[in-house]
């Protein structure tokens, strides 16, 4: 599985492009504050599960049977879907743009 | 050559057919459900066909493992839910959520919040590095030989568990469902299987998934509306009455027995969260798209059809209170608030059949059913892959075999994982298998996981580290699966648990990542200082996709 020389010679020409590294920063950046969203909202509401379940069973107004519990949960499941959507529109686009310009420059350079 | 399969199909569920005459009159009086064999038999000829024309596609190793990687990400995304959503879904959400209430639907949104997570963290990285089984990643600077041999042993371990658990699941439905005898009803769904991913491989199951994802997505659907045009589609309305009749009462609207304390509770949450990220079937749906692109399009799609259907199943569970639990036909001698016909998992059913009559019974029942032979199909082939292309084409023949070599042992893998899966099912017929599910995604968090993970972040990692820390992963999370209640004390029959807790992950799945820390930290040989090494240029091509697996045209 480990690369050619040639291919080598690429990766390497890619790593000096500061394209790359922005690349890099920028798609590691904006997944990683995505993420830290996704974990910190799921395991807050684990948490009060486990510490605070009375919570979870508060209505959310007088005679209504729509609990803080299934409102919260429908809010991640459209939220965390939104958020995977909006992932995948910039990484799809802006991201991919400057990827392949970097392999397209790190091409070149061979011939 | 279509009528030529059905003609064999025929002559395949003949024998079984009148086997099942037989047991109806012997043990229960269930009717002979026509239209679910009807739509069963439809589906089965339907994939049978696709099956037929997928093996004049199946000609390479990749078109096998990987369908040539040229699946796109929306029937991607619709394979990864077909594969992810098992009838153990279906059927175990709706009765969870009609006997605990929100319960339900807390395990529900654990299931679905390690999807965002596979996107933002592995995705991409999956597509650029893998080829066709996760070990292509962990291994790929690490020494192949026993890093392959480890990821391969984990795999098994994770696919067995999880296929012995749905042939129980398959075999107990199929008996009630359409009055087949328990070994029979293995034997077609292992004799299915075998046909789907021995002669079809991955263009086969694809597209078995993709099909009954369509019917699971549909069937559930009509169910759902049905149900709640009962309630003249008022939450409001449906949850006072659910309430009002429930031996829970308000307690429905509350965390209750399932989730006992927090321990249990994070330990759920963290199991299946990274549980999802660790399985060898799901991972493998990576390595069948096209690019980056499209794998991250797959986790879209895939994830929008399962948090939809999660939450379709909340509202069939809470129907069903009212709906199937006021009905005496659905009680053991008509007793309401007693036996459920058929046990617990049949509220979907029940639900289907009180909204829908036989019809919309027998249409759920043959989603349940295709459902079961797309998972186990799709498990089938991760348990071969991990076999020919880890363990034989690369450990064995240290990637001197040919193509056409591998390719035969992948078969034969796929007829012998059929087999023990038949054999297994049979032998746990009468055993509570609800901890298997459990101890395959806290296996895959705890062995899995970190490794993979480390091997795409960690330039530290060392062969040394992954292989100390997803075997102590591994044996962590059989032990103190052994230890807990659901062995210990269900099968084994101890009086006590030794481990309180059901679902592993929160202890294993920390121990697997701090052991491989230290044991990479601490690894100074050659061998480690060239696999660091080597991670800058593994770096660029998970960043770039630049030298990743092509797909190949067709």
């Amino acid at each position: 599985m480990s690369s050619t020389s040639s291919q080598s010679a690429v990766y390497a020409r890619i790593r000096r492009n500061p394209r790359f590294a922005e690349l890099v920063s920028k798609r590691q950046g904006f997944a990683t504050i995505l993420s830290v969203i996704v974990l910190t909202i799921f395991y807050g509401f684990f948490m009060v599960v486990a510490f605070q379940p009375q919570v979870i069973g508060k209505r959310l107004s007088e005679g209504s049977y729509l609990t803080v519990g299934i409102a919260f949960e429908l809010f991640m499941f459209i939220f965390f879907w939104v958020l995977t959507a909006v992932y995948v529109k910039r990484a799809n686009g802006e991201f991919d743009e400057i990827t392949a310009e970097v392999i397209r420059d790190a091409s070149k350079e061979v011939k | 050559m279509l009528a030529r399969l059905n003609l064999a199909l025929l002559a395949l569920l003949a024998p079984a057919l009148s086997f099942a005459g037989d047991a109806i009159s012997a043990t229960e009086k269930q009717p002979l459900n026509l239209h679910a064999i009807g739509m069963f038999v439809l589906f089965v000829s339907m994939t049978l066909g696709i099956t037929y024309w997928a093996a004049g596609r199946t000609k390479s190793a990749s078109d096998f493992y990987t369908a040539g990687g040229g699946i796109t990400g929306f029937q991607n995304g619709l394979a990864i839910a077909g594969d992810y959503m098992s009838a153990a879904t279906l059927l175990g959400l709706t009765a969870l959520v009609y006997t605990k209430g929100v319960d339900g639907y807390i395990y529900m949104i654990a299931f679905f919040a390690g999807w965002p997570i596979i996107l933002f963290l592995m995705a991409e990285r999956l597509r650029n590095l893998g080829k066709f089984t996760f070990a292509d990643i962990t291994s790929y600077r690490l020494n192949q030989g026993k890093v392959r041999t480890m990821a391969a042993v984990s795999s098994l371990t994770v696919v067995c568990f999880y296929l012995v658990a749905q042939m129980v699941g398959a075999g107990q439905l199929i008996k009630l469902l359409f009055g087949l005898d328990y070994n029979i009803a293995l034997f077609v769904v292992g004799a299915l299987m075998m046909v789907y991913v021995t002669f079809g491989g991955m263009v086969a199951t694809t597209w078995v998934q993709i099909i009954k994802a369509c019917m699971l997505l549909a069937g559930g659907t009509l169910v759902m509306v049905l149900a709640m045009s009962q309630f003249g589609f008022s939450f409001e309305n449906m949850m006072s009455q659910a309430i009002s009749l429930h031996s829970l009462g308000e307690k429905l609207l509350f965390p209750g027995s399932l989730l006992p304390d927090p321990v249990t509770a994070l330990s759920l949450g963290l199991g299946l969260m990274f549980g999802t990220a660790g399985l060898p079937h799901i991972l493998m749906r990576f390595f069948t798209v096209t690019n980056a692109k499209e794998a991250r399009k797959s986790v879209l799609y895939a994830s929008g059809f399962v948090a939809y259907f999660f939450n379709v199943i909340l509202l069939m569970g809470f129907a069903a209170i009212i709906i199937v639990g006021q009905n005496p036909e659905f009680f053991e001698g008509g007793k309401i608030g007693g036996k459920i016909v058929g046990g617990g998992n049949m509220i979907a059913m029940h639900l289907a059949k009180a909204v829908g009559g036989n019809l919309l019974l027998g249409f759920l029942s043959a989603v349940a059913f295709a459902t079961i032979l797309a998972v186990v199909s799709g498990l089938a082939l991760a348990g071969a892959a991990a076999i020919s292309h880890d363990i034989y084409a690369r450990v064995i023949r240290k990637g001197k075999a040919t193509e056409t070599e591998e390719l035969r042992v992948s078969r034969f893998a796929s007829v012998g994982l059929g087999l023990v899966a038949i054999v297994l099912g049979i032998a746990f017929e009468k055993m509570n298998v609800a901890f298997m599910v459990a101890l395959a995604f806290g296996i895959a968090a705890s062995a899995n996981f970190p490794v993979l993970i480390l091997s795409m972040y960690w330039r530290g990692l060392t062969t040394r580290g992954a292989i100390a820390g997803g075997y102590a992963g591994l044996v962590a999370a059989v032990l103190l699966v052994v230890f807990s209640k659901s062995v210990w004390v269900t099968v084994l029959g101890n009086a006590q648990a030794l481990f309180p807790y059901d679902q592993p992950a929160l202890f294993s799945m920390p121990l697997a990542f701090l052991i491989t820390f230290i044991v990479s930290k601490l690894d100074n040989s050659a061998e480690a200082q060239a696999e660091r090494a080597a991670f800058e240029d593994q770096y660029v091509r998970a960043q770039t996709g630049f030298g990743a697996a092509e797909a190949s045209s067709h």
